[in-house]
């Protein structure tokens, strides 16, 4: 072997391709586990999880897991989200979709097709190809429970969570029943947009006869490969969006702000998390000709850096109590971050996404803004006070509309073998 | 150290890999060897019983294409006298009726010629001085308002349709056929009937939407022993499709036909499209049925 081919062998990233070739032998986590061998003790390689984060380059997210994926995983690049209504005639046939579409997200995370009869002539192949050769790009596939799928027809109206209310009209909504609600909500996050659309039309696919298909919106932020630093991302407006994320890598902070667990909540929802959606258009527009003093006052943000206003860096501390030298707050009280910060007490995670829908046809303007989403444990100390008070002040809502909302109980996460779904139904 | 190790075991790894594709064989597949040896294993065990099982299904379907161009002719020349005759609203109320048995049988007329772009092609379809068939009776039926001038179309029409009665005694059908035909058919649904593009003039869409569901249905039907008999689960699905798609048509059912596209909201355009997406996708499938 030369020198230049070995060295290719060493650069060739883990394919989908490699993954199906490696499933024929037994399973990734086998082979690695062979390779572990080598690398290590025998015996001590076998010990090694099944499908590691080195094991293929960073780009498998596992899927099982005591909590669902997709959830404090780091962003990826890109979003397809999509909201189900069920078609179902029983609880029976909602627990076999699940099945299906617990099997077939677990797969596609791994860079696996959705299903295994992809060679014969005579019948569609089971999965639709245009993610065959690609690598699994860190695929999450996460689901969530709206409100609705606790109605009269499958018999589990008494099992509502209390934490998955109705959201309250907030002031200024502008709810578009087209992009609100949905009995299920699938969000698929991946590092490659083909990647994401492939797993979100296959369980679109899955679903015929027994859910279909109420709103599907696709969202993007800044990749990787832009932005190899991994810099907070900067939304349509221009402005560094998510400076003060809590960080749940920090089990006791997603604890703390993620995880759904005793109190009033069910013990089926034990391990999961709230999710809220969003469709926040923005008046692209009306930004573009406001001037940087008023965009800036409008965030208490300085757009170049992200630093609070009167500050030299992004994540230096928000001070409120700062004054001018007129004896006006350094960070306007009714500025974006003012507001959001709820004295430090109220904290959510944010998943945001950019999106763009081409053009308003009415209008001629952009239709483009946030795909608003974030986690928490309990929506009605976390995001619904948070929004009440963003609702009622924020100098950001002149630029914004609300024209979507969801509220989501995403279950807790599963076993080889179990499907999302089954602590309830 | 470690790293070195790291890429030594991906040596080992990619090596493996290429090893068992190869281990594959000439296979262009990347499926797993498990499952591709049990695609060979499965193969002669089923072929000859489902042979028989097919033959009847093609001659019983063979049977009804038959029958339906019987009518056809019959159905089409009431239709094109009332037209000659200048009677309008004769006409009006034949025009749908009559085309329903051309849309269950489409895709056989389809594979015997230029039947289709004869009878069935839409205004733009083809070029204009070619033009003729149904829609073009439909144009002067409902948009025109007279059909002076139209006799020459409505002989061609009951013509065309006579020599597509002939031509089908000697149609060769075989499961392949069947099986895509069905899901055509649907397809046909898919794109022009339900979205109210098939009839522009008469909005009569829902009658074809009808009728190439029941031709769809008429094929399952003679297939449907060899579905259940080669996958249980797939035919119940079917079935229970087939029945929804069903009561999904019955509020737009009036008198012996059904109401017009244009009374129907969007929102119920996209439920029935929904339903027929949900019966295509299962159907789709039949081809299992084929060659064991």
């Amino acid at each position: 072997m030369s020198g230049s081919s070995k060295k290719d062998l060493f650069q060739k990233s883990f394919s989908r391709r490699d993954a199906l070739k490696l499933a024929g032998a037994g399973g990734i986590g086998l082979l690695l586990g062979v390779g572990g061998i080598k690398a290590g003790a025998l015996g001590e390689g076998m010990l090694a999880p099944a499908v590691p984060a080195d094991g293929a380059k960073g780009k498998v997210v596992p899927f099982y897991g005591e909590h669902q994926a997709g959830i404090i995983t780091p962003m990826q690049d890109f979003i397809c989200m999509g909201a189900f209504d069920l078609t179902a005639k029983n609880l029976g046939e909602v627990r076999e979709l699940f099945t299906r579409w617990t099997e077939a997200a677990a797969r596609m995370s791994q860079g696996q097709g959705a299903g295994d009869n992809n060679s014969s002539p005579l019948v569609p192949p089971d999965d639709t190809g245009e993610a065959e050769g690609l690598n699994p790009s860190r695929t999450t596939i996460t689901f969530g429970l709206g409100a609705s799928f606790f109605d009269e027809r499958y018999g589990l109206s008494g099992q509502r969570p209390a934490a998955l209310v109705d959201l309250p009209r907030f002031k200024g909504d502008a709810l578009l029943s087209e992009w609100s609600g949905g009995d299920v909500a699938v969000q698929v996050c991946a590092d490659d947009p083909q990647v994401a659309f492939h797993a979100i039309r296959n369980l679109i696919r899955i679903a015929r006869g027994k859910a279909v298909l109420r709103w599907l919106q696709e969202g993007f932020q800044r990749t990787g490969a832009a932005d190899p630093q991994g810099s907070t991302p900067r939304n349509l407006l221009g402005f560094k969006d998510g400076t003060n994320n809590p960080d749940v890598q920090d089990a006791a902070a997603a604890k703390e702000i993620v995880w759904t667990e005793g109190g009033d909540h069910p013990s089926w929802m034990t391990g999961g998390s709230y999710l809220v959606m969003r469709r926040i258009r923005m008046r692209i527009e009306v930004w573009d000709r406001t001037t940087l003093g008023e965009q800036e006052a409008t965030f208490g943000r300085h757009r170049a850096t992200g630093a609070p206003l009167g500050g030299r860096t992004e994540f230096e501390p928000l001070d409120l109590a700062k004054k001018d030298a007129a004896g006006k707050p350094m960070i306007p009280a009714d500025s974006h971050v003012a507001l959001a910060n709820m004295e430090g007490k109220v904290k959510i995670l944010r998943r945001g996404y950019s999106y763009s829908n081409g053009i308003d046809l009415k209008t001629g303007q952009l239709d483009a803004g946030l795909l608003f989403l974030c986690y928490n444990r309990d929506p009605r100390e976390q995001f619904i006070p948070m929004q009440m008070r963003l609702a009622a002040a924020d100098k950001l809502n002149e630029y914004i509309v609300h024209v979507g909302s969801g509220l989501y109980a995403c279950l807790p996460g599963v076993k080889p073998g179990g499907y999302i779904g089954s602590t309830l139904f | 150290m470690l790293v070195t190790n790291k890429n030594s075991a991906w040596v080992t790894l990619l090596l493996g890999s290429s090893l068992l594709l190869s281990a594959c064989g000439q296979s262009s597949a990347p499926a797993a060897s498990g499952s591709a040896q049990k695609e060979t294993a499965a193969k002669p065990a089923e072929a000859v019983p489902a042979a028989d099982v097919q033959k009847e299904a093609i001659e019983k379907y063979r049977q009804y294409v038959i029958g339906q161009t019987d009518e056809f002719v019959k159905a089409a020349d009431a239709f094109t006298k009332a037209v000659k005759a200048g009677d309008i609203e004769t006409a009006k109320s034949l025009y749908a009726p009559s085309r329903m048995h051309f849309e269950r049988i489409e895709p056989i007329a389809e594979s015997l010629g230029d039947f289709d772009p004869w009878i069935d092609a839409r205004e733009g379809d083809v070029p204009d001085n070619e033009w003729r068939g149904y829609h073009r009776l439909e144009k002067a039926l409902w948009e025109t308002k007279s059909v002076a001038g139209q006799d020459k179309v409505a002989d061609q029409l009951l013509q065309d349709v006579k020599q597509l009665r002939v031509k089908v005694e000697s149609v060769e059908i075989d499961t392949a056929m069947l099986v895509t035909g069905a899901v055509e058919l649907l397809n046909e649904v898919s794109s022009s009937k339900v979205t109210g593009e098939e009839e522009r003039y008469s909005h009569t869409d829902l009658y074809d939407f009808a009728a190439n569901v029941e031709g769809a249905h008429e094929i399952y039907q003679v297939l449907k022993p060899a579905v259940e008999n080669k996958d249980a689960a797939l035919a119940g699905e079917i079935n229970s499709r087939f029945k929804e798609l069903d009561q999904a048509l019955q509020p737009y059912r009036k008198d012996k036909g059904y109401v017009s596209y244009t009374e129907l909201t969007p929102e119920q355009t996209k439920k029935l499209s929904q339903a027929v997406d949900a019966l295509a996708e299962p159907l789709s499938k039949m081809g299992t049925v084929i060659g064991g």
